[in-house]
Protein backbone atom coordinates (compact mmCIF):
# COMPACT_ATOMS: atom_id res chain seq x y z
CA UNK A 1 0.00 0.00 0.00
CA UNK A 2 1.15 3.47 -0.94
CA UNK A 3 0.86 5.46 2.15
CA UNK A 4 1.73 9.26 2.86
CA UNK A 5 1.81 11.25 5.46
CA UNK A 6 0.90 15.16 5.44
CA UNK A 7 2.97 16.60 8.42
CA UNK A 8 3.58 20.77 9.97
CA UNK A 9 6.38 21.01 11.86
CA UNK A 10 4.67 23.24 15.11
CA UNK A 11 5.45 25.09 18.62
CA UNK A 12 5.88 23.35 21.32
CA UNK A 13 2.43 23.30 23.12
CA UNK A 14 4.37 24.62 26.41
CA UNK A 15 6.10 27.70 24.44
CA UNK A 16 4.49 31.29 24.95
CA UNK A 17 3.97 33.46 22.32
CA UNK A 18 6.11 36.31 21.58
CA UNK A 19 5.43 39.29 19.00
CA UNK A 20 8.47 40.93 17.66
CA UNK A 21 8.20 43.64 14.38
CA UNK A 22 4.51 42.33 14.16
CA UNK A 23 5.46 38.39 13.86
CA UNK A 24 5.40 35.68 15.90
CA UNK A 25 9.13 35.52 17.07
CA UNK A 26 10.40 31.70 16.90
CA UNK A 27 13.43 33.04 18.66
CA UNK A 28 14.43 30.14 21.04
CA UNK A 29 11.25 27.85 20.48
CA UNK A 30 10.94 24.41 20.77
CA UNK A 31 9.37 22.67 17.79
CA UNK A 32 7.61 19.42 18.00
CA UNK A 33 5.40 17.82 15.08
CA UNK A 34 1.91 18.73 15.16
CA UNK A 35 0.65 16.32 17.73
CA UNK A 36 -2.06 15.90 15.54
CA UNK A 37 0.71 14.63 12.78
CA UNK A 38 2.20 12.52 15.07
CA UNK A 39 -1.21 10.86 15.36
CA UNK A 40 -1.23 10.59 11.27
CA UNK A 41 2.52 9.12 11.37
CA UNK A 42 2.15 6.10 13.76
CA UNK A 43 -1.45 5.39 11.92
CA UNK A 44 0.65 4.98 9.02
CA UNK A 45 2.80 3.27 10.36
CA UNK A 46 0.47 0.46 11.53
CA UNK A 47 -1.42 0.46 8.92
CA UNK A 48 1.87 -0.22 6.60
CA UNK A 49 3.05 -3.37 9.02
CA UNK A 50 -0.63 -4.69 8.91
CA UNK A 51 -0.92 -4.46 5.01
CA UNK A 52 2.56 -3.89 3.23
CA UNK A 53 3.65 -0.60 1.64
CA UNK A 54 5.62 2.38 2.05
CA UNK A 55 5.13 5.40 4.41
CA UNK A 56 6.38 8.76 3.25
CA UNK A 57 6.40 12.02 4.88
CA UNK A 58 5.62 15.15 3.38
CA UNK A 59 5.79 18.62 4.82
CA UNK A 60 6.10 22.39 3.21
CA UNK A 61 8.65 24.22 5.21
CA UNK A 62 12.48 25.33 5.44
CA UNK A 63 15.69 23.03 5.94
CA UNK A 64 14.94 23.66 9.90
CA UNK A 65 11.51 20.80 9.35
CA UNK A 66 14.48 18.71 8.21
CA UNK A 67 14.58 17.69 12.11
CA UNK A 68 10.97 16.56 12.34
CA UNK A 69 11.37 14.76 9.29
CA UNK A 70 13.89 12.57 11.08
CA UNK A 71 12.27 12.32 13.63
CA UNK A 72 9.24 10.61 11.47
CA UNK A 73 11.87 8.55 9.89
CA UNK A 74 13.22 7.13 13.42
CA UNK A 75 9.52 6.99 14.04
CA UNK A 76 9.39 4.26 11.41
CA UNK A 77 8.34 5.89 8.32
CA UNK A 78 10.18 4.64 4.96
CA UNK A 79 10.88 8.14 3.26
CA UNK A 80 10.45 11.81 3.50
CA UNK A 81 9.92 15.02 1.30
CA UNK A 82 11.02 18.65 2.28
CA UNK A 83 8.88 21.22 0.05
CA UNK A 84 10.75 24.03 0.61
CA UNK A 85 9.25 26.89 -0.97
CA UNK A 86 9.88 29.65 1.40
CA UNK A 87 12.31 31.56 -1.38
CA UNK A 88 9.46 30.70 -3.78
CA UNK A 89 6.11 31.97 -2.53
CA UNK A 90 6.33 35.29 -0.37
CA UNK A 91 2.17 34.97 0.22
CA UNK A 92 1.23 31.55 1.38
CA UNK A 93 -1.74 30.67 2.90
CA UNK A 94 -3.96 27.15 3.07
CA UNK A 95 -4.68 27.65 -0.31
CA UNK A 96 -1.09 27.44 -0.95
CA UNK A 97 -0.22 24.61 0.91
CA UNK A 98 -2.89 22.54 -0.37
CA UNK A 99 -2.04 23.41 -3.61
CA UNK A 100 1.63 22.31 -3.57
CA UNK A 101 0.87 19.34 -1.78
CA UNK A 102 -1.73 18.48 -4.04
CA UNK A 103 0.66 18.90 -6.73
CA UNK A 104 3.13 16.75 -5.41
CA UNK A 105 0.70 13.85 -4.44
CA UNK A 106 -1.32 14.18 -8.28
CA UNK A 107 1.22 11.65 -9.80
CA UNK A 108 2.09 9.08 -6.71
CA UNK A 109 -1.06 6.88 -6.90
CA UNK A 110 -1.17 7.24 -3.51
CA UNK A 111 -3.74 4.58 -1.61
CA UNK A 112 -4.00 5.96 1.55
CA UNK A 113 -2.97 10.04 2.78
CA UNK A 114 -2.95 10.58 6.15
CA UNK A 115 -3.03 14.25 8.02
CA UNK A 116 -3.58 15.97 11.46
CA UNK A 117 -7.25 17.38 11.46
CA UNK A 118 -5.54 20.59 12.65
CA UNK A 119 -2.54 22.39 13.02
CA UNK A 120 -1.72 23.49 16.71
CA UNK A 121 -0.31 26.82 15.42
CA UNK A 122 -2.20 28.30 12.84
CA UNK A 123 -5.40 26.21 13.49
CA UNK A 124 -6.78 26.55 10.10
CA UNK A 125 -7.90 22.45 10.12
CA UNK A 126 -8.38 22.99 5.92
CA UNK A 127 -5.42 21.20 4.70
CA UNK A 128 -6.31 17.62 4.45
CA UNK A 129 -9.97 18.10 2.87
CA UNK A 130 -8.49 20.65 0.31
CA UNK A 131 -5.91 18.36 -0.64
CA UNK A 132 -8.37 15.56 -1.70
CA UNK A 133 -11.00 17.49 -3.32
CA UNK A 134 -8.26 18.19 -5.53
CA UNK A 135 -6.91 15.08 -5.89
CA UNK A 136 -10.26 14.04 -6.43
CA UNK A 137 -10.46 12.23 -3.72
CA UNK A 138 -12.66 11.11 -0.71
CA UNK A 139 -12.06 12.07 2.67
CA UNK A 140 -13.25 11.47 6.73
CA UNK A 141 -12.05 13.42 9.23
CA UNK A 142 -11.10 13.57 12.92
CA UNK A 143 -10.92 10.07 12.35
CA UNK A 144 -10.36 7.85 15.90
CA UNK A 145 -10.36 4.59 14.27
CA UNK A 146 -9.33 2.78 10.88
CA UNK A 147 -9.93 -0.65 9.45
CA UNK A 148 -8.74 -1.79 6.17
CA UNK A 149 -10.17 -4.72 4.08
CA UNK A 150 -8.96 -4.77 0.43
CA UNK A 151 -9.70 -1.33 -0.82
CA UNK A 152 -13.28 -1.02 1.67
CA UNK A 153 -12.17 1.13 4.94
CA UNK A 154 -14.46 1.78 8.14
CA UNK A 155 -13.59 4.71 9.95
CA UNK A 156 -14.95 6.06 13.47
CA UNK A 157 -14.73 10.10 13.21
CA UNK A 158 -15.42 12.10 16.24
CA UNK A 159 -18.07 14.30 15.82
CA UNK A 160 -18.31 16.76 18.92
CA UNK A 161 -18.20 14.20 21.28
CA UNK A 162 -20.50 11.72 19.08
CA UNK A 163 -19.23 8.74 17.02
CA UNK A 164 -20.01 8.11 13.31
CA UNK A 165 -19.17 5.21 11.69
CA UNK A 166 -17.94 5.68 7.80
CA UNK A 167 -17.71 3.47 5.15
CA UNK A 168 -16.46 4.54 2.26
CA UNK A 169 -13.11 3.08 -0.16
CA UNK A 170 -9.55 3.67 -1.66
CA UNK A 171 -7.86 5.60 -2.26
CA UNK A 172 -9.04 7.86 0.30
CA UNK A 173 -7.60 10.87 2.82
CA UNK A 174 -8.33 10.87 6.45
CA UNK A 175 -7.39 13.35 9.56
CA UNK A 176 -6.67 12.49 12.52
CA UNK A 177 -8.29 12.96 15.59
CA UNK A 178 -6.67 12.24 19.42
CA UNK A 179 -7.41 9.00 20.57
CA UNK A 180 -6.57 7.79 17.19
CA UNK A 181 -3.69 5.76 18.97
CA UNK A 182 -0.34 6.19 20.92
CA UNK A 183 2.11 7.43 18.87
CA UNK A 184 5.84 5.74 19.39
CA UNK A 185 8.52 7.78 20.54
CA UNK A 186 11.77 6.73 18.14
CA UNK A 187 13.76 4.02 19.46
CA UNK A 188 17.65 4.30 19.11
CA UNK A 189 18.04 1.61 16.54
CA UNK A 190 15.06 3.62 14.65
CA UNK A 191 17.35 6.90 15.15
CA UNK A 192 20.56 5.17 13.67
CA UNK A 193 18.25 3.65 10.51
CA UNK A 194 16.26 6.99 10.06
CA UNK A 195 20.39 8.97 9.07
CA UNK A 196 20.32 6.59 5.95
CA UNK A 197 16.59 6.74 4.63
CA UNK A 198 15.89 8.70 1.91
CA UNK A 199 15.46 12.57 2.48
CA UNK A 200 13.97 14.33 -0.63
CA UNK A 201 14.13 17.73 -1.56
CA UNK A 202 12.09 19.80 -3.93
CA UNK A 203 11.27 23.19 -5.05
CA UNK A 204 8.26 24.89 -6.40
CA UNK A 205 10.12 24.32 -9.99
CA UNK A 206 10.65 20.51 -9.46
CA UNK A 207 6.51 20.53 -9.26
CA UNK A 208 5.87 22.71 -12.43
CA UNK A 209 4.43 25.35 -10.37
CA UNK A 210 4.28 28.95 -10.50
CA UNK A 211 4.31 31.24 -7.92
CA UNK A 212 1.43 32.87 -9.72
CA UNK A 213 -0.32 29.21 -9.25
CA UNK A 214 -0.02 29.33 -5.52
CA UNK A 215 0.07 32.86 -3.91
CA UNK A 216 -2.53 33.07 -1.35
CA UNK A 217 -5.90 33.87 -1.42
CA UNK A 218 -5.79 35.67 1.98
CA UNK A 219 -3.72 37.87 3.73
CA UNK A 220 -2.66 38.83 7.55
CA UNK A 221 -2.55 42.14 8.34
CA UNK A 222 -2.10 41.89 12.13
CA UNK A 223 -0.96 39.81 14.84
CA UNK A 224 -2.02 40.41 18.89
CA UNK A 225 -1.48 38.79 21.83
CA UNK A 226 -5.20 39.23 23.61
CA UNK A 227 -5.44 41.44 26.98
CA UNK A 228 -3.45 40.18 29.84
CA UNK A 229 -6.08 39.26 32.78
CA UNK A 230 -5.95 41.20 35.68
CA UNK A 231 -5.87 38.64 38.92
CA UNK A 232 -9.22 37.64 40.04
CA UNK A 233 -10.79 37.75 43.33
CA UNK A 234 -9.68 34.79 46.02
CA UNK A 235 -12.53 34.22 48.29
CA UNK A 236 -11.74 34.06 51.78
CA UNK A 237 -13.73 32.31 54.80
CA UNK A 238 -14.98 29.00 55.70
CA UNK A 239 -15.98 26.86 52.21
CA UNK A 240 -19.69 27.33 52.95
CA UNK A 241 -19.36 31.02 53.30
CA UNK A 242 -16.99 31.35 50.35
CA UNK A 243 -18.86 29.20 47.85
CA UNK A 244 -22.24 31.45 48.84
CA UNK A 245 -20.23 34.63 48.20
CA UNK A 246 -19.39 33.15 45.27
CA UNK A 247 -22.52 31.97 43.73
CA UNK A 248 -23.84 35.39 44.68
CA UNK A 249 -20.94 36.69 42.89
CA UNK A 250 -21.66 34.75 39.55
CA UNK A 251 -25.62 36.03 40.18
CA UNK A 252 -25.24 39.65 40.77
CA UNK A 253 -21.59 40.78 39.53
CA UNK A 254 -20.58 38.75 36.69
CA UNK A 255 -24.18 37.94 35.98
CA UNK A 256 -23.44 34.25 34.38
CA UNK A 257 -25.89 32.74 35.81
CA UNK B 1 -19.16 47.21 -1.61
CA UNK B 2 -22.11 45.65 -1.21
CA UNK B 3 -22.34 41.54 -1.69
CA UNK B 4 -24.20 38.82 -1.53
CA UNK B 5 -23.49 36.33 1.04
CA UNK B 6 -24.83 32.94 1.85
CA UNK B 7 -24.98 31.47 5.58
CA UNK B 8 -25.09 27.64 6.03
CA UNK B 9 -28.04 26.64 8.73
CA UNK B 10 -27.05 23.69 10.77
CA UNK B 11 -30.13 21.43 12.32
CA UNK B 12 -29.20 19.33 15.34
CA UNK B 13 -31.50 17.61 17.22
CA UNK B 14 -34.38 18.71 15.59
CA UNK B 15 -33.42 22.73 16.21
CA UNK B 16 -31.58 25.41 14.35
CA UNK B 17 -27.90 25.39 16.06
CA UNK B 18 -27.47 29.04 17.85
CA UNK B 19 -24.40 29.50 15.49
CA UNK B 20 -26.34 29.68 12.37
CA UNK B 21 -27.59 32.58 13.72
CA UNK B 22 -24.59 33.95 14.67
CA UNK B 23 -23.49 32.90 11.26
CA UNK B 24 -26.26 35.28 9.59
CA UNK B 25 -25.04 38.42 11.52
CA UNK B 26 -21.68 38.23 11.08
CA UNK B 27 -23.13 37.32 7.12
CA UNK B 28 -24.79 41.20 7.69
CA UNK B 29 -21.17 42.51 8.22
CA UNK B 30 -19.74 41.25 5.25
CA UNK B 31 -22.76 42.02 3.06
CA UNK B 32 -22.43 45.81 3.86
CA UNK B 33 -25.98 46.25 3.33
CA UNK B 34 -26.20 43.38 0.64
CA UNK B 35 -28.52 40.51 0.34
CA UNK B 36 -28.00 37.89 3.05
CA UNK B 37 -29.43 34.41 1.72
CA UNK B 38 -29.52 31.74 4.91
CA UNK B 39 -29.19 27.94 3.28
CA UNK B 40 -31.13 25.21 5.29
CA UNK B 41 -30.34 21.60 3.66
CA UNK B 42 -31.30 18.13 4.86
CA UNK B 43 -34.08 15.56 4.07
CA UNK B 44 -37.11 18.15 5.32
CA UNK B 45 -35.70 21.02 6.63
CA UNK B 46 -38.39 23.62 5.46
CA UNK B 47 -40.15 24.26 8.28
CA UNK B 48 -36.87 26.18 9.63
CA UNK B 49 -36.86 28.96 7.19
CA UNK B 50 -39.24 31.53 9.21
CA UNK B 51 -36.78 31.14 12.26
CA UNK B 52 -33.58 31.77 9.58
CA UNK B 53 -35.95 35.00 8.35
CA UNK B 54 -36.92 36.55 12.54
CA UNK B 55 -32.77 35.90 12.86
CA UNK B 56 -31.61 38.36 9.98
CA UNK B 57 -31.49 36.17 6.74
CA UNK B 58 -33.24 38.03 3.84
CA UNK B 59 -34.18 35.65 1.95
CA UNK B 60 -34.39 31.39 2.67
CA UNK B 61 -32.98 28.68 0.37
CA UNK B 62 -34.43 25.27 1.15
CA UNK B 63 -32.31 22.13 -0.13
CA UNK B 64 -34.17 19.05 0.43
CA UNK B 65 -33.26 15.49 -0.70
CA UNK B 66 -33.62 11.91 1.23
CA UNK B 67 -30.01 11.73 0.64
CA UNK B 68 -29.31 14.82 2.64
CA UNK B 69 -30.64 13.07 5.70
CA UNK B 70 -27.37 12.92 7.44
CA UNK B 71 -23.97 15.00 6.69
CA UNK B 72 -21.78 13.47 4.31
CA UNK B 73 -19.06 16.05 2.74
CA UNK B 74 -19.96 14.60 -0.85
CA UNK B 75 -23.80 15.23 -0.29
CA UNK B 76 -23.80 18.61 0.94
CA UNK B 77 -20.75 19.74 -2.06
CA UNK B 78 -23.32 18.93 -4.39
CA UNK B 79 -26.46 21.04 -2.77
CA UNK B 80 -23.98 23.71 -2.09
CA UNK B 81 -22.83 23.65 -5.82
CA UNK B 82 -26.06 23.87 -6.80
CA UNK B 83 -27.15 27.35 -4.56
CA UNK B 84 -23.58 28.70 -5.70
CA UNK B 85 -24.13 28.26 -9.23
CA UNK B 86 -27.35 29.57 -8.59
CA UNK B 87 -27.56 32.54 -6.48
CA UNK B 88 -23.71 33.38 -7.19
CA UNK B 89 -22.64 34.92 -3.94
CA UNK B 90 -19.65 36.45 -3.34
CA UNK B 91 -19.16 34.56 0.08
CA UNK B 92 -20.54 31.99 2.12
CA UNK B 93 -20.64 31.86 6.29
CA UNK B 94 -20.70 28.30 7.91
CA UNK B 95 -20.19 27.72 11.65
CA UNK B 96 -16.98 26.45 13.43
CA UNK B 97 -18.83 23.02 13.67
CA UNK B 98 -17.57 19.66 13.00
CA UNK B 99 -20.07 20.10 9.93
CA UNK B 100 -18.48 23.45 9.24
CA UNK B 101 -15.09 22.61 9.41
CA UNK B 102 -15.37 19.13 7.09
CA UNK B 103 -17.59 21.05 4.51
CA UNK B 104 -15.83 24.62 4.13
CA UNK B 105 -12.06 23.93 2.98
CA UNK B 106 -13.60 21.38 -0.06
CA UNK B 107 -16.12 24.17 -1.13
CA UNK B 108 -12.96 26.35 -0.62
CA UNK B 109 -11.40 24.08 -3.11
CA UNK B 110 -13.42 23.75 -5.59
CA UNK B 111 -13.71 27.37 -6.09
CA UNK B 112 -10.13 28.06 -5.55
CA UNK B 113 -10.44 30.35 -3.02
CA UNK B 114 -9.14 31.22 0.43
CA UNK B 115 -10.94 30.15 3.93
CA UNK B 116 -10.36 32.33 7.05
CA UNK B 117 -11.79 29.87 9.56
CA UNK B 118 -12.41 29.83 13.16
CA UNK B 119 -13.79 33.55 13.07
CA UNK B 120 -14.58 35.47 16.39
CA UNK B 121 -15.05 39.01 15.00
CA UNK B 122 -15.75 40.82 11.94
CA UNK B 123 -15.53 44.02 11.13
CA UNK B 124 -15.46 46.49 8.32
CA UNK B 125 -12.21 48.34 8.25
CA UNK B 126 -10.11 50.79 5.75
CA UNK B 127 -12.21 49.59 3.04
CA UNK B 128 -11.68 46.05 3.96
CA UNK B 129 -13.59 43.53 5.77
CA UNK B 130 -11.34 42.05 8.64
CA UNK B 131 -11.38 39.08 10.26
CA UNK B 132 -10.42 38.36 13.74
CA UNK B 133 -9.28 34.81 14.52
CA UNK B 134 -7.10 32.94 17.32
CA UNK B 135 -3.61 31.28 16.35
CA UNK B 136 -1.85 29.11 18.81
CA UNK B 137 -5.27 28.43 20.43
CA UNK B 138 -5.95 31.71 21.51
CA UNK B 139 -2.67 32.45 22.92
CA UNK B 140 -2.51 34.92 20.39
CA UNK B 141 -5.31 36.56 17.40
CA UNK B 142 -4.67 37.34 13.91
CA UNK B 143 -6.80 39.62 11.49
CA UNK B 144 -7.36 38.92 7.99
CA UNK B 145 -8.76 40.16 5.15
CA UNK B 146 -9.39 37.91 1.64
CA UNK B 147 -7.56 39.31 -1.45
CA UNK B 148 -8.73 36.85 -4.18
CA UNK B 149 -11.83 34.75 -4.77
CA UNK B 150 -15.10 34.57 -3.12
CA UNK B 151 -14.84 34.84 0.84
CA UNK B 152 -15.40 32.08 2.70
CA UNK B 153 -15.55 32.11 6.35
CA UNK B 154 -16.33 29.73 9.70
CA UNK B 155 -17.48 31.40 12.91
CA UNK B 156 -16.62 29.87 15.73
CA UNK B 157 -19.77 29.40 18.18
CA UNK B 158 -20.65 31.91 21.17
CA UNK B 159 -18.60 34.41 19.56
CA UNK B 160 -20.43 36.59 17.26
CA UNK B 161 -23.58 38.29 18.58
CA UNK B 162 -26.96 36.91 16.71
CA UNK B 163 -28.90 39.68 15.58
CA UNK B 164 -32.35 40.61 17.38
CA UNK B 165 -35.08 37.85 16.77
CA UNK B 166 -37.83 39.34 14.95
CA UNK B 167 -41.17 37.66 14.36
CA UNK B 168 -42.22 40.29 12.17
CA UNK B 169 -39.28 40.18 9.63
CA UNK B 170 -40.78 38.73 6.32
CA UNK B 171 -38.59 37.42 3.46
CA UNK B 172 -38.75 35.03 0.83
CA UNK B 173 -38.24 30.81 0.90
CA UNK B 174 -37.17 29.14 -2.63
CA UNK B 175 -36.24 25.49 -3.19
CA UNK B 176 -33.58 24.46 -5.11
CA UNK B 177 -33.84 20.79 -6.89
CA UNK B 178 -30.75 18.79 -7.02
CA UNK B 179 -29.70 15.44 -8.20
CA UNK B 180 -27.29 13.87 -5.40
CA UNK B 181 -25.48 11.47 -7.15
CA UNK B 182 -22.95 9.01 -5.75
CA UNK B 183 -21.91 9.87 -2.10
CA UNK B 184 -18.00 8.49 -1.74
CA UNK B 185 -18.55 8.22 2.14
CA UNK B 186 -21.57 6.52 4.09
CA UNK B 187 -22.55 7.41 7.71
CA UNK B 188 -23.42 3.59 8.59
CA UNK B 189 -23.99 4.47 12.48
CA UNK B 190 -23.94 7.56 15.05
CA UNK B 191 -22.99 6.13 18.05
CA UNK B 192 -24.06 9.19 20.92
CA UNK B 193 -21.99 9.63 23.65
CA UNK B 194 -22.79 13.02 24.60
CA UNK B 195 -25.47 13.26 26.88
CA UNK B 196 -28.50 15.71 26.53
CA UNK B 197 -26.86 17.21 23.30
CA UNK B 198 -24.99 20.10 25.20
CA UNK B 199 -21.57 20.53 22.83
CA UNK B 200 -18.30 21.68 24.71
CA UNK B 201 -18.05 24.20 22.05
CA UNK B 202 -21.43 25.59 22.09
CA UNK B 203 -21.40 25.27 25.77
CA UNK B 204 -22.87 28.82 27.74
CA UNK B 205 -21.55 26.78 30.77
CA UNK B 206 -18.53 24.63 31.52
CA UNK B 207 -17.53 22.69 34.29
CA UNK B 208 -14.33 20.89 33.93
CA UNK B 209 -11.89 18.83 35.67
CA UNK B 210 -8.16 17.99 35.98
CA UNK B 211 -5.93 15.67 37.73
CA UNK B 212 -7.15 16.75 41.05
CA UNK B 213 -10.50 14.49 40.34
CA UNK B 214 -8.82 11.25 40.87
CA UNK B 215 -10.63 8.95 39.10
CA UNK B 216 -13.59 8.63 36.39
CA UNK B 217 -16.09 8.48 39.24
CA UNK B 218 -14.86 11.26 40.88
CA UNK B 219 -16.67 13.23 37.76
CA UNK B 220 -19.76 12.48 38.80
CA UNK B 221 -19.88 15.74 40.89
CA UNK B 222 -18.73 17.41 38.04
CA UNK B 223 -21.69 16.45 35.85
CA UNK B 224 -24.30 16.92 38.51
CA UNK B 225 -23.23 20.44 38.31
CA UNK B 226 -23.42 20.87 34.94
CA UNK B 227 -26.61 19.52 34.77
CA UNK B 228 -27.52 22.07 37.02
CA UNK B 229 -26.56 24.90 35.53
CA UNK B 230 -27.38 23.39 31.83
CA UNK B 231 -24.18 23.30 30.74
CA UNK B 232 -20.98 20.22 29.75
CA UNK B 233 -18.52 18.78 31.22
CA UNK B 234 -14.76 19.50 30.31
CA UNK B 235 -11.77 18.29 31.07
CA UNK B 236 -7.67 19.02 31.50
CA UNK B 237 -5.74 16.52 29.29
CA UNK B 238 -4.10 15.50 32.12
CA UNK B 239 -7.46 13.67 33.34
CA UNK B 240 -7.73 12.49 29.92
CA UNK B 241 -4.43 10.88 30.24
CA UNK B 242 -4.89 9.69 33.12
CA UNK B 243 -8.07 7.92 31.87
CA UNK B 244 -10.72 9.54 34.20
CA UNK B 245 -12.76 10.48 30.59
CA UNK B 246 -13.00 10.50 27.34
CA UNK B 247 -10.31 12.56 24.97
CA UNK B 248 -13.75 14.44 23.60
CA UNK B 249 -13.44 15.99 26.07
CA UNK B 250 -10.36 17.48 26.21
CA UNK B 251 -10.04 21.63 26.27
CA UNK B 252 -6.38 22.68 25.48
CA UNK B 253 -4.20 23.35 22.95
CA UNK B 254 -4.47 19.65 21.73
CA UNK B 255 -8.52 19.44 22.21
CA UNK B 256 -11.00 21.85 22.40
CA UNK B 257 -10.58 25.81 21.93
CA UNK B 258 -14.20 26.73 24.43
CA UNK B 259 -15.10 30.67 25.29
CA UNK B 260 -18.24 29.66 27.10
CA UNK B 261 -19.70 32.64 29.38
CA UNK B 262 -19.04 30.45 32.76
CA UNK B 263 -15.53 27.84 33.06
CA UNK B 264 -15.62 26.61 36.51
CA UNK B 265 -11.75 24.80 36.58
CA UNK B 266 -11.82 21.84 39.34
CA UNK B 267 -8.78 20.60 40.60
CA UNK B 268 -6.76 22.05 37.12
CA UNK B 269 -3.54 23.23 37.53
CA UNK B 270 -3.76 25.02 34.78
CA UNK B 271 -1.04 23.93 32.46
CA UNK B 272 -0.20 26.77 29.48
CA UNK B 273 -1.68 24.33 27.08
CA UNK B 274 -4.75 23.70 28.99
CA UNK B 275 -5.30 27.71 29.68
CA UNK B 276 -4.72 28.01 25.82
CA UNK B 277 -7.89 26.26 25.23
CA UNK B 278 -10.15 28.15 27.84
CA UNK B 279 -8.73 31.77 28.99
CA UNK B 280 -11.30 33.30 26.74
CA UNK B 281 -13.92 32.35 27.91
CA UNK B 282 -15.78 35.13 29.68
CA UNK B 283 -15.32 34.30 33.71
CA UNK B 284 -13.45 31.78 35.23
CA UNK B 285 -14.01 30.52 38.13
CA UNK B 286 -11.26 28.18 39.69
CA UNK B 287 -11.39 25.93 42.64
CA UNK B 288 -7.74 24.42 43.56
CA UNK B 289 -6.45 22.84 46.77
CA UNK B 290 -3.21 24.28 46.07
CA UNK B 291 -3.30 28.01 46.64
CA UNK B 292 -0.24 28.65 43.81
CA UNK B 293 -1.51 27.03 41.18
CA UNK B 294 -1.46 28.90 37.78
CA UNK B 295 -5.36 28.24 37.12
CA UNK B 296 -5.72 31.14 39.74
CA UNK B 297 -3.85 33.35 37.13
CA UNK B 298 -6.64 33.51 34.71
CA UNK B 299 -9.76 33.29 37.53
CA UNK B 300 -11.73 36.05 37.86
CA UNK B 301 -12.92 33.87 41.37
CA UNK B 302 -10.85 31.91 43.13
CA UNK B 303 -11.76 29.03 46.09
CA UNK B 304 -9.28 27.60 47.51
CA UNK B 305 -10.06 24.31 48.80
CA UNK B 306 -11.22 20.77 47.95
CA UNK B 307 -12.81 20.07 45.27
CA UNK B 308 -15.12 17.20 46.37
CA UNK B 309 -15.83 19.66 49.10
CA UNK B 310 -16.87 22.94 47.54
CA UNK B 311 -19.03 21.29 43.91
CA UNK B 312 -21.60 19.44 46.22
CA UNK B 313 -21.83 22.91 48.01
CA UNK B 314 -21.83 24.38 44.98
CA UNK B 315 -24.83 22.31 43.43
CA UNK B 316 -26.84 22.79 46.88
CA UNK B 317 -26.49 26.65 46.25
CA UNK B 318 -26.85 26.78 42.49
CA UNK B 319 -30.20 24.86 43.23
CA UNK B 320 -31.42 27.19 45.94
CA UNK B 321 -30.60 30.04 43.25
CA UNK B 322 -33.15 28.48 40.41
CA UNK B 323 -35.73 27.70 43.11
CA UNK B 324 -36.24 31.63 43.79
CA UNK B 325 -35.59 32.97 40.59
Amino acid sequence: MNIFVLMKRTFDTEEKIVIQNGKVSEEGAEFIINPYDEYAIEEAIQVRDQHGGEVTVVTIGNEDAEKELRTALAMGADKAVLINIEDDVENRDQYTTATVLAEYLKDKEADLILAGNVAIDGGSGQVGPRVAELLGIPYVTTITKLEMDGTNVKAVRDVEGDEEVIETSLPLLVTAQQGLNEPRYPSLPGIMKAKKKPLEELELDDLDLEEDDVEAKTKTIEIFLPPKKEAGKILQGDIADQVKELVSLLHTEAKVI
Amino acid sequence: MARKVLTLAEVRDGALRNVSFEAISAAKTIAEGGEVVAVVVGASVRSFASELIAYGADRVVVVEHGKLATYTPDGYAQALQAVVEQEKPEGIVFGHTALGKDLSPKLAAKWQSGLVSDVVAVEEAGGNIVFTRPIYSGKAFEKKIVTDGLIFVTVRPNNIAPLEKDESRTGAVVDVQVEIKDLRTIVRDIVRKTAEGVDLSEAKVIVAGGRGVKSAEGFEPLKELANVLGGAVGASRGACDAGYCDYSLQIGQTGKVVTPDLYIACGISGAIQHLAGMSNSKVIVAINKDPEANIFKVADYGIVGDLFEVVPLLIEEFKKLKVHS
